[in-house]
């Protein structure tokens, strides 16, 4: 030993030099990785350590090269390389080097590859193309060392599209006999399902067989892929509740072998995931819910307060029960629980019931009155978190009485805090509560606050949303006025004080008001307000896009002899700036300064909201452009069809070169192809001005440009988003300080039961201004003195969305019939498992026990199964069948469809032929990657069918056999299932499948059928970005142009026109601006389709556009039915 | 999902570095840095919850943390993850590394990053929690440490020299990590 401490001495000296030796074998590297690590740290520059780790890296770089390296060298490079890359230092260099250590070391060499391959990589990085051949080899190693490494490897990372290459082999994992390759294999899927979910559809099956894994593990690995799964589509999943309670049951009841057992807590990350399943699947779902009201109790129940880990499972359990259809008696239970998290000493469990409060205080405002006094206490706790989250949950019960109290106390918390996230999502909150409840000066001021705090950092649709709370204003046009003047009066003081610090959205705001509505205050001299806001335009902080707004502000102030003399110093400073935009603004306030009539239509003054003339199709342009045509210019291009032009004139592809155009909308709107002359503009989006200016020269027309993006609705309503324009509630009595004070007063008053000291009573006077109005309890209000009518906060913007509109299946209840049938069965085999496992039977038996149990389990999701039991079920219904023809038989057909389709909206089960015993019929199931088409063969005679063939064919479709083998006989009285996957390969209005089915009963038997489906059956909605739909409208080139009635004739008409769509269709609306629309969708597979929206004149103008040549044209037929048939 | 799992001593200075999701080597760095900024200013009786930070994935995104003498342990998670199930989570990690390292300190860390990296494999893989049980983790790798040895019996020689360095005074390392209830010593050692 002393040896080697020696030597690693010696290297002390030259410890600056390691370059030295390249490939020296003397020191061992793990030593030089010592050195390196302690070089470090003897370091006191940050300049220093970037000097010596660049020496590292150069010298790994020599070494790794050198042909001369082995591979036993090369791995401690490596393992130096990853130290270098941890400390933030590139060494790209090695990355070559990491997959082919993983390729061609031994087990332990390819250890470290794998690793440095895991850490340095990603998944789009092309030098993990070269893995897949070792990954590939490796999962078919006899080392099970090697295929776990493969699988851990695949699990971080692997390209997406090299997935199907290894498929088959991960799949195979899933039956290995060794459970951490079973776990880790299942961990592998999951990664594959959430980076190409449609990859792994096929292996739905094999997920519920891991489910019912006899090892405990996997099914654990399983449950991560369920609940994702549950989280996109609880619908699909409700089969499996009672699986899982049955599951949790088992675990809560200690049936799993000890090992899995944690402080004494029987697995308890396993029922944290169970619980959060079960909650997802027993949302605003009584029926489910039901089936697990027992296990919660239990769960509660059992869960003693030992440690922290019971409480991790109470919390989970708490959250719940408050999720799924409530069970009062649990809600109890639940409510006590929450209130021994708050009342915890432990910091990280009253952080915890603060959130839990949080979350149930929506349904049940009273249980925060029962903790008033910890919510006060937690108000001043010294960490900032819990503080938060106090405030958190005091939004949650604003309402009219306690709305100024909250707010000051979020704004007290705004004035300490540092961290800017916390910062917007705060100040957002603020503005939230002051909007809905304005009330005169306080909401002023506290705006006010915000704009300050929150600065440029916040959301700007606050700003936006409080400027159009100004101007459309409220009920009473002598409020609005106040409002108004107080809000002129808070910023001209504002601006006579320091303006420096103010931010520029502030500014902004303040320009704004100012110009609208400074003539409201008539003692206010133009002037002054004019020299106010020139000031601003000296200051140097000013930004240009403030200067902007102050000149437009000016614009709308210059009246009278000095007025127009400090507006026309102002612009000509301005019409000479570099800023074209501020040199707009200036040209704008020099001509209308000069003439007030002109200024008094361009900007009037009080005019309500209603959105101005504009002429979209700028027709008065016609002349003029006739006149240039006339001229011999070339007529008008958009955009794209240059592009086009341009790809299709070179035979090169010069793409990094191409015309960089823009892909915003506004381009996309104001383009037309087909008729140069007709140009469209939207009035909500914002058209660049320049353009316009240079276009025409007559002052008119720049003018009516000026109107729409400036003028006091234009430039808002584009800021705006789509969201409903925050509904401005009618403000409740208004409140004025002084009479809150007296309130709090006279509740002050009251007696109080005790005698409390000083800071108590000052607590509980917070308390009465905190909790006010929230419950109609006295003898939990601590003021004793209760609201007359309690009111409940209900929380307005968000209303709970409903998850799924559209794909409500239509056949549920009789689909869901058999499974619960099998869950109850199931559910009667554990039980009786459970009752016979009694709980001091010795651990191997008890793990036997799970396994058997599982084992039922498995038995309920084999299709094979499910066949060979059917019979029995249908036999009694059959004496129905033949006696009423239709119906009873539909029912007992839906029966068959295949469980994986029961939670998917089904059409109708139709008839397509008879022919002797054989009847074929046939529905389609939406699914979201594809459509499937179910065949049901039915045998009514007595004896077998044997040799059936079913062929399916379409001009229009792809179809192909989703199982493997086909049906190939039917015996007597009984129903075959043949699934078929149906893809569009050539969009049509209606597509239909042709197919033949033959079969051989006495003899050989032909008969031919059809089954027509609407194309919506395969639209999908496509979600996309504004942004990505702006690049996707320039790159498709087969497009389709109508009008189609709007459904309305209101303001609404736009969006209530779309939502039919969207419900009708399953469209995707992307964005709504003002009266234009776009929506997009996607057609099966893959196949996207584009759609502009505009009312014009009465009607919704349609563009539609689409890579797919017919696709436009189909779609938009089935917008216009969808339209008509509303 | 487990987003990132990060180890860095009382200085900032990275001990183990993870993402599950794809960063930028930039974006990593400033990512370690804002989360020591935020953990080392809290005192240890404020709770190991923090949210906010819009680093990774937005809002979505909380990061759960403990705090052993020299040595903090971040997890960065989103909402799918159980607060107080990580917490716990954690603990089983550093003692499972105090299992493997026997008597774990800060040392063990620095000089057997990629077997910390192993043991960390065994809990989590690909951002999925694998294995919460203490004994089951230690047997997975120490059949992986087995084939090492049987590999070759020279990698004795380089654990010695790095106990030799683990030895030295080295400086602003602390002698011992409180793993909890378990208070470890590292053996206290002459200085050269």
């Amino acid at each position: 030993m002393s040896d080697v401490v020696e030597k690693t001495l010696t290297a002390l000296p030259s410890l600056l030099s390691l370059d030295s030796q390249p490939g020296s074998a003397k020191l061992s590297s793990t030593s030089k990785l010592g050195n390196l690590i302690r070089g470090i740290t003897e370091l006191t520059s940050k300049h220093e350590e970037e000097k010596l780790i660049q020496r590292e890296l150069t010298s790994i770089k020599e070494q790794m090269s050198s042909p001369s390296t082995s591979m036993r060298q090369m791995k401690e490079l490596m393992v130096r390389a990853i130290y270098c890359e941890m400390l933030g230092y590139e060494a790209s260099f090695t990355y070559i080097h990491a997959i082919k250590l993983a390729q061609q070391g031994t087990a332990l060499e390819k250890r470290v590859g794998y690793l440095a391959v895991s850490l340095f990589l990603n998944e789009s990085h092309e030098l993990l193309l070269l893995l897949v051949n070792t990954v590939l080899k490796d999962l078919q190693s006899t080392n099970l060392i090697e295929v776990c490494m493969a699988l851990t490897v695949v699990s971080q990372m692997f390209p997406k599209d090299m997935i199907p290459a290894i498929l088959p082999l991960v799949e195979e994992k899933l039956n290995h006999p060794k459970e951490i390759i079973r776990r880790k294999a299942v961990l592998a899927l999951y990664k594959f399902y959430q980076i190409a979910p449609n990859q792994v559809q096929h292996i739905h099956n094999k997920f519920r067989k891991a489910l019912c894994d006899k090892d405990p593990g996997v099914m654990t690995a399983s449950l991560h892929i369920y609940l994702q799964m549950i989280q996109e589509n609880p619908e699909g999943y409700k089969d499996l509740t009672a699986s899982f309670v049955t599951i949790l049951k088992q675990v809560v009841g200690g049936k799993l072998p000890m090992d899995f057992n944690y402080h004494s807590v029987p697995a308890p990350w396993l029922q944290i995931q169970l619980l959060r399943i079960l909650s997802l699947l027993g949302k605003n779902d009584q029926s489910t819910s039901e089936i697990m009201y027992d296990v919660l109790d239990e769960s509660l129940r059992r869960a003693e307060m030992n440690h922290n880990i019971t409480y991790a499972i109470l919390y989970e359990c708490v959250k719940c029960i408050y999720t799924i259809h409530p069970k009062s008696e649990l809600l109890e239970k639940a409510a006590k629980c929450i209130g021994n998290f708050v009342l915890s000493q432990k910091i990280n469990l009253k952080y915890l019931g603060l959130k839990a409060l949080t979350y149930v205080v929506q349904q049940d405002p009273k249980l925060a009155l029962q903790h008033q006094m910890t919510i006060i206490e937690c108000l001043d706790h010294p960490d900032l978190i819990i503080k938060r989250e106090t405030l958190e949950l005091l939004f949650r019960i604003t309402n009219a009485q306690n709305v100024t109290v909250i707010v000051e106390k979020m704004l007290e918390f705004l004035q300490l805090n540092e961290d800017d996230y916390t910062t917007t999502d705060l100040v957002g909150k603020v503005a939230e509560l002051a909007e809905k409840y304005p009330y005169n000066e306080w909401f002023i001021e506290t705006m006010n606050t915000v704009f300050s705090v929150g600065g440029d950092m916040m959301q700007p649709d606050i700003p936006n949303g409080f400027l159009k709370l100004l101007s459309e204003g409220f009920d009473s046009v002598e409020e609005d006025r106040k409002l108004r003047q107080f809000a002129v009066d808070s910023y001209i003081s504002l601006l006579q004080g320091e303006t420096g610090k103010l931010p520029q959205r502030f500014l902004q705001v303040i320009s704004w008001v100012l110009g609208e509505y400074a003539h409201l205050r008539t003692d206010l001299e133009p002037a002054t307000v004019l020299r106010l806001l020139s000031k601003l335009l000296d200051s140097k902080n000013t930004s240009s896009e403030t200067k902007s707004w102050v000149l437009i502000a000016m614009t709308k102030l210059c009246d009278g002899r000095t007025g127009i003399s400090a507006a026309q110093e102002v612009s000509e400073t301005y019409s000479s700036s570099l800023d074209t935009v501020l040199r707009q603004r200036a040209q704008e306030l020099q001509h209308l300064s000069q003439d007030s009539e002109l200024r008094d239509r361009v900007l009037p003054r009080d005019t309500g909201l209603e959105p101005p003339e504009v002429d979209s199709s700028l027709s008065f342009l016609d002349g003029f452009v006739s006149e240039a045509l006339a001229a011999g210019a070339a007529p008008y291009k958009p955009p794209h069809q240059r592009q086009e032009e341009l790809a299709q004139a070179k035979t090169l592809s010069l793409e990094p070169y191409s015309l960089s155009l823009p892909i915003s909308m506004s381009s996309c709107s104001i383009t037309d192809r087909q008729s140069p002359t007709l140009l469209s503009i939207s009035s909500g989006l914002s058209g660049d001005s320049m353009d316009l200016s240079h276009k025409g020269g007559s002052t008119t027309l720049k003018l009516d440009g000026v109107k729409r993006v400036w003028g006091r609705d234009g430039y808002l309503a584009q800021r705006e988003s789509v969201e409903e324009a925050a509904k401005v509630e009618v403000p409740s009595p208004l409140h004025s300080a002084s009479e809150q004070g007296e309130a709090e007063g006279a509740h002050s008053q009251n007696p109080t039961p005790t005698p409390t000291p000083e800071p108590e009573q000052e607590k509980q006077q917070l308390a009465s201004s905190l909790f006010v109005g929230l419950g109609s309890q006295s003898s939990v209000c601590l003021m004793g003195k209760a609201e007359p009518n309690p009111q409940r906060f209900r929380r307005k913007a968000k209303s709970p969305s409903l998850s799924s509109g559209p794909s409500e299946p239509t056949s549920n209840s009789i689909i869901s019939s058999p499974s619960t049938v099998d869950n109850l069965l199931c559910n009667n085999l554990l039980d009786s498992n459970i009752t016979s496992g009694a709980s001091q039977d010795p651990p191997p038996e008890l793990s036997q026990d799970l396994s058997t149990a599982n084992g039922t389990c498995d038995v309920e999701f084999t299709d094979r199964d499910e066949e060979e039991r059917e019979p029995s079920l249908i036999k009694d219904n059959g004496v129905i069948a033949h006696e009423d023809k239709d119906r009873p038989k539909d029912l007992c057909l839906s029966s068959h469809l295949p469980a994986e389709l029961s939670g998917c909206s089904c059409s109708e089960i139709i008839p397509l032929c008879s022919h002797q015993s054989l009847h074929l019929s046939a529905c389609h199931v939406q699914r979201d990657e594809f459509l499937v088409l179910v065949v049901f063969i039915y045998n009514s005679s007595d004896s077998d069918v044997q040799q059936i063939l079913l062929e399916l064919e379409s001009d229009q479709l792809q179809v192909s056999c989703v199982c493997e083998s086909p049906v190939q006989e039917v015996s007597g009285d009984s129903v075959a299932v043949c699934q078929y996957t149906l893809t569009v390969r050539r969009p049509s209005v209606h597509v239909e499948v042709a197919g033949v089915v033959s079969y051989t009963s006495q003899t050989t038997e032909s008969t031919q059928f059809s089954y027509k489906l609407p194309l919506t059956s395969f639209i999908r909605p496509l979600t996309v970005s504004t942004e990505e739909y702006g690049t996707m409208w320039l790159a498709f080139s087969n497009d389709t142009k109508q009008n189609l009635t709007l459904i309305s004739e209101d303001q609404e008409s736009l969006t209530a026109s779309l939502n039919v769509l969207k419900r009708k269709l399953q469209l995707h609306v992307v964005e709504i601006i003002g009266m234009e629309g776009i929506v997009a969708c996607r057609v099966l597979q893959d196949q996207p389709c584009l759609m502009h929206c505009r009312v014009h004149a009465g009607s919704l103008a349609v563009w539609l556009r689409s890579p797919v040549p017919d696709l436009p044209d189909c779609l938009i037929y089935h917008c216009q039915r969808a339209l008509q048939e509303h | 999902m487990i987003k990132a799992i990060l180890i860095f001593n009382n200085h900032g200075k990275p001990r183990l570095i993870r993402f599950y999701q794809y960063f930028a080597e930039d974006m990593q760095q400033q990512i370690i840095r804002e989360t020591f900024h935020l953990v080392s200013k809290r005192d240890d009786n404020v709770c190991n919850f923090l949210e906010g930070g819009s680093l990774i994935g937005g809002s979505d995104y909380k990061l759960i943390y403990r705090h052993y003498a020299t040595l903090y342990f971040v997890f960065c998670v989103d909402s799918s993850e159980s607060e107080l199930g990580i917490l716990d989570l954690i603990q089983v990690f550093v003692e499972t590394l105090d299992k493997c390292f026997e008597n774990v300190c800060e040392l063990d860390l620095i000089f057997h990053m990629d077997k910390v990296h192993y043991i960390l494999q065994e809990v989590v893989m690909g951002g999925m929690v694998l294995e919460t049980n203490m004994n089951e983790i230690v047997a997975q790798v120490e059949v992986q440490n087995r084939m090492e040895k049987s590999e070759g019996g020279l990698s004795a020689a380089p654990a010695r020299a790095v106990s030799a360095v683990k030895n030295m005074n080295l400086p602003e390392i602390p002698r011992n990590i409180n793993i909890g209830d378990i208070n470890i010593k590292v053996p206290s050692l002459s200085p050269f």
